[in-house]
């Protein structure tokens, strides 16, 4: 199974991101789903990921170390489970 | 680092911008509910006008406040609504607006399947006539189910079904979790509060201590799929916390914004000691919510006061706040109805009328039964004898 690190990713297209001082909100408007980003940094990968190839690039432009990749591919994979980021199509 | 935490503590110490925020755009309505918790009835002639209504809007979108609460009164009477609905869409906030269901025709609801910003629900507080109609009138509950008829028909999926929870829906739970099911729409339950007009109906109405505990279980069993608003989080002092952040948001994530443009703490909390100032003030909404006295106070750590030795109190947080106030309890203190039995032992030492009234009453026939004056009630039945309400 490839990793969502892998991939093109983007914001979906319903969804608003709102920084705040711990991270960053996301509503979905389609499903009227709120989640939280809890960490800066991760704020930082999902508004560079339009603009990368891949995820892992994302991260890696973003300064996430290889020990903290991890975390960061959990936390993209379930930000992607619930449509909050989709896989960029060409 | 995680994802989707509740992350209290932040929310605790407030947000640079509610989440979401309720926002009644009349005080005029066609019903004349019992508990109606914003004493609807009559439209104030000092309402908002289209300009500054969608002068708010842009000030919500500057702050990227996701998604608008629109109730009233009923909302729809409104002759610019829809002008301010779409305005609100077309400007990335998001529209959730309660109505009675009266003005919900086929066209409405074709109207509203065409948008994925627009979100729609139909009070009900009954899942039979007998019950919704004691408290909502004659013919609300016809006018409701052919609303959410119109709804399913036009295609809109998961509308919501709103529910205020009372002494007599209670024992109907599972009725009206069918009745949503059965148009395809998303069960949500509210609290009963004492406000408004509420305040006077609601020593018969809410719910007895043993259909708390239903309740409780009720909620746990059904999870996500059935909303509540994050109304029932005093309920958590039973044990676990039920879904939703369990905390008193008001003036930290979310607010109300009247239709006079008087901005409060919270829906259910419309009395001058809640009010933060007013959206025509300098500065407007942005300033009041970042600045004001009354929103900064309910910002800092919450006093525990008579709950500070209660093994619950970590998980219901003293509850309420609005029910305390007024059933005429302190704030610093139990919830009217804390299920450790602490609010009903507080509310024996209330003198009785000592409660604070609630404020402003635009209700059709004044507390005191006298007929008020009707120069501007907007619907052709305004002022008749309908036994009827408005709940956001």
């Amino acid at each position: 199974m490839t990793s969502v690190l892998d991939q093109p990713l983007g914001v979906a297209p319903q969804v608003s991101v709102r920084p705040e001082r711990f991270g960053a909100l996301l509503y979905h408007f389609g499903t009227r789903r709120l989640s939280f980003l809890k960490d800066r940094r991760l704020l930082d990968v999902v508004e560079r990921l339009d603009g990368s190839p891949s995820a892992r690039e994302a991260c890696s432009a973003a300064g996430v170390s290889e020990t903290a990749l991890p975390a960061f591919e959990r936390a993209l994979a379930r930000l992607v489970e619930t449509d909050m980021l989709r896989e960029r199509r060409p | 680092m995680s994802v989707a935490l509740p992350l209290v503590e932040h929310f605790a110490a407030g947000l640079d911008a509610p989440i979401c925020l309720t926002w009644e755009l009349t005080y005029a309505c066609n019903l004349d509910c019992r508990h109606c918790l914003s004493s609807s009835g009559r439209r104030d002639p000092r309402e908002l006008s289209t300009a500054e209504a969608k002068g708010v809007i842009d000030e919500l979108e500057a702050m990227q406040v996701f998604y608008v609460n629109i109730g009233g009164g009923e909302p729809t009477i409104r002759r610019d609504f829809w002008e301010i609905v779409d305005y609100a869409v077309a400007h990335h906030v998001g529209v959730k607006f309660s109505t009675n269901g009266s003005r919900i025709t086929p066209e409405v609801a074709g109207r509203i399947a065409g948008s994925d910003y627009l979100d729609v629900q139909v009070s009900l507080d009954g899942a039979t006539a007998e019950i919704n109609d004691a408290v909502r009138g004659q013919g609300s509950f016809a006018t409701a189910v052919g609303a959410l008829e119109n709804l399913a028909t036009a295609g809109v999926r998961d509308f919501k079904l709103s529910v205020v929870c009372t002494r007599h829906n209670l024992p109907q739970l599972d009725d009206l979790k069918a009745l949503a099911d059965r148009y395809g729409a998303q069960l949500r339950l509210t609290r009963l509060r004492p406000s408004g007009r509420g305040a006077v109906v609601w020593n018969e109405l809410h719910p007895t201590a043993e259909q708390q505990q239903v309740l409780y279980r009720w909620l746990l069993a059904h999870g996500e799929e059935v909303l509540t608003g994050d109304s029932f989080f005093h309920l958590a002092g039973f044990g676990e916390p039920l879904p939703g952040l369990n905390l008193c948001g008001a003036g930290r994530v979310v607010c109300l914004i009247d239709p006079v443009g008087d901005v409060y703490a919270c829906p259910f909390a419309i009395h001058d000691a809640f009010l933060a100032g007013n959206v025509r003030d300098p500065g407007g909404f942005g300033h009041l919510w970042r600045h004001s006295e009354l929103f900064r106070s309910l910002r800092e750590p919450e006093a525990a006061g008579a709950c500070g030795s209660c093994s619950a109190y970590d998980s219901c947080r003293g509850g309420c706040m609005a029910a305390k106030f007024f059933t005429g309890l302190p704030l610093a203190g139990p919830d009217p109805e804390c299920v450790k039995g602490h609010g009903a032992a507080a509310l024996a030492a209330v003198t009785p009328g000592s409660q604070p009234r609630p404020s402003p009453d635009h209700s059709r026939v004044a507390f005191l039964g006298r007929r008020v004056d009707r120069a501007c009630d907007e619907h052709p039945l305004a002022g008749t004898e309908l036994a009827t309400t408005a709940s956001a």
